[in-house]
């Protein structure tokens, strides 16, 4: 089973507490993007067996968005953090450093 | 290749059977082939099956990193049926349906295709009103499904509860010509017989790497070497995604773990498939006497080949009230898989950006029952640039906007 403490109200809540939301730090593309852009945006995910950043929402609980970072092939959590931010602490990055040393970020 | 036959069995048992051959070759690599595929899965197989039969391209390499037919192929729970919505579905899933009919005759090898008809039962009004479109589809698409009563219901499955307080059955989509299949026989037939038109399947080699030239493959780089290629089919499922890494693309997959289990034997008792969607379970029984049951799929990505707890738990809690006798069985084994999903649960069978390269997946929980429609259709698009059952699983549907939508059909793990 799978444990998250949810950054905004403190609780350590079981995977059951909480919906995934898919890949974290998407960036949004407006009206003005291209095709392609738009399909990255909308479809096309970096799905990697590894290091993850993805969104969770802790439903039956305060109900607040919130990040993880994860990896996928060993279920190992590296933390969780704001759903405020565009990208991952640097805090985050170290603890996945330490981890996996040969790791260079999600293309 | 040896045929296998009653007259093959009698010979054998007069001589201690020491005259039977291996299935299939286990060679070394050569430097180069016309076509590589990656993953020895039933797609994988079945995709260089066909390239040999219906095209004649028989210098080909099946090259997968742990055994063949270890993946999904060897993990699901072999529902067969193509009662499906949208006409390319239709088209590519009932073909596929009808090859497995003649499919253990075409390879010589026992597959134990078992047209016991597949159910999908309606507890809800919703699900009334979806299955009889479907129905309608189906039967516009020359697709034998029927629409069929709650008693009738009872009748093809008399172990069934069905005036349940929370899961009434209210009728079921019912193709009697849908069933199930051997799965680890689906994969080892077709690899016998690509090895016998000349093959290599290459096992325990792991393809790490794409190499390119002008935007064009060349060559695939692997735990025993460099092998070039002409062409490259990636048919990995789970794995699609570092796969198209490699090749420096992205797919519109994310890999999450999907659970089965089977309880211990039991006498027979149950001689259709039934699937629950609205509660997330289906069940069947195989020959062996144990009680197949699979649910739903986790949410998030996962490639551990293991799922939560409670899915289970959710699943059979589920199914113990549509089946009350199941409530005393012991159940004997639980296992995950790592299933390729797409926004719209349809697979995608394309070119990619680069040339030369092919993808078959995004089969997510429901593609065995698709392995020999899709081999063919995967072929015939690797030989000639296009194909007829293929053509709307292109990739550029995303971009385009034309999705094939089978949530409601695809709408539990199967
Ligand atoms: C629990 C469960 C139940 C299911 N139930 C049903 C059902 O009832 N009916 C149905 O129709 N479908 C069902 N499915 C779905 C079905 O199993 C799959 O869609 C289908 O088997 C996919 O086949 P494949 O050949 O594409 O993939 P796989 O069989 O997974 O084959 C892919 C192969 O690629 C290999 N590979 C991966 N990466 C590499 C690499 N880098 N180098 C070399 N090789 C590599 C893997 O080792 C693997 O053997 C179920 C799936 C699961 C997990
Ligand atoms: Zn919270």
């Amino acid at each position: 089973m799978l444990l998250l403490t949810c950054p905004a109200c403190g609780v350590a809540a079981d995977e059951t507490e909480l919906a995934p939301g898919g890949e974290a730090h998407l960036t949004r593309v407006g009206p003005d993007g291209d095709d392609a852009s738009f399909e990255g945006y909308l479809f096309q995910r970096a799905n990697p067996r590894g290091v993850h950043f993805e969104r969770w929402r802790h439903v039956y609980g305060c109900g607040k968005w919130f990040h993880a970072a994860r990896d996928t092939a060993t279920l190992e959590v590296f933390g969780t953090y704001s759903a405020q931010t565009t990208a991952p602490p640097d805090d985050i990055l170290d603890k996945i450093k330490a981890r996996r040393p040969g790791w260079e970020g999600n293309a | 290749m040896k045929r296998y036959s009653a007259f093959a069995i009698a010979r054998e048992a007069l001589r201690h059977h020491e005259g039977w051959e291996r299935a299939w070759r286990s060679p070394e690599p050569k430097a180069r082939y016309d076509v590589v595929i990656v993953g020895a899965g039933g797609h994988g197989l079945a995709t260089a099956y066909w390239l040999g039969k219906n095209h004649g391209i028989t210098n080909i390499a099946v090259i997968e990193k742990g055994w063949l037919g270890g993946g999904n192929t060897g993990r699901n729970t072999t529902i067969i049926r193509s009662n499906y919505l949208q006409d390319p579905s239709a088209a590519i899933y009932e073909k596929s349906r009808s090859l497995y009919e003649t499919m253990s005759q075409d390879l010589n090898y026992n597959v134990m295709f078992s047209p016991r008809g597949v159910m999908m039962l309606a507890q809800t009004q919703h699900e009334v009103r979806g299955y009889r479109r479907t129905a309608h589809a189906n039967a516009l698409q020359g697709v034998a499904t029927e629409f069929i009563s709650p008693q009738r219901v009872k009748e093809l499955c008399p172990i069934m509860n069905i005036d349940g307080p929370r899961y009434p059955v209210l009728g079921a989509l019912w193709q009697p010509r849908g069933g199930t299949a051997r799965h680890d026989a689906v994969a080892w037939g077709y690899a016998r017989a690509c090895s016998d038109m000349g093959m290599d399947i290459i096992q325990k080699c792991e393809v790490t790497g794409i190499r390119r030239e002008g935007g064009k493959v060349t060559a695939v780089e692997t735990t025993k070497g460099e092998i070039g290629c002409g062409k490259l089919g990636i048919v990995v499922a789970g794995h699609s995604g570092e796969l198209a890494e490699m090749a420096g693309f992205r797919l519109p997959i994310e890999s999450v773990s999907l659970q089965a289990l089977v309880s211990e034997p039991i006498k027979p008792c149950m001689d259709v498939v039934v699937m629950a969607n609205t509660v997330h379970g289906y069940m069947s029984q195989s020959d062996k006497g144990e009680m197949v049951i699979g649910g739903g799929a986790d949410g998030f990505n996962n490639y551990t080949q293991r799922g939560s707890f409670h899915h289970i738990e959710e699943t059979v809690r589920a199914l113990v009230e549509t089946f009350p006798m199941i409530s005393r069985l012991k159940m004997l084994r639980q296992w995950g898989g790592i299933v390729d999903m797409t926004g719209d649960r349809s697979p995608i069978l394309s070119k990619t950006p680069v040339e030369g390269v092919f993808v078959n997946c995004g089969w997510g929980t429901g593609g065995f029952k698709a392995i020999p429609g899709s081999g063919w259709a995967m072929a015939e698009l690797m030989a000639k640039g296009h194909a007829p059952l293929a053509d709307a699983f292109s990739l550029d549907r995303f971009r385009e906007g034309r999705f094939i939508d089978e949530s409601v059909a695809a709408g539990v793990a199967h």
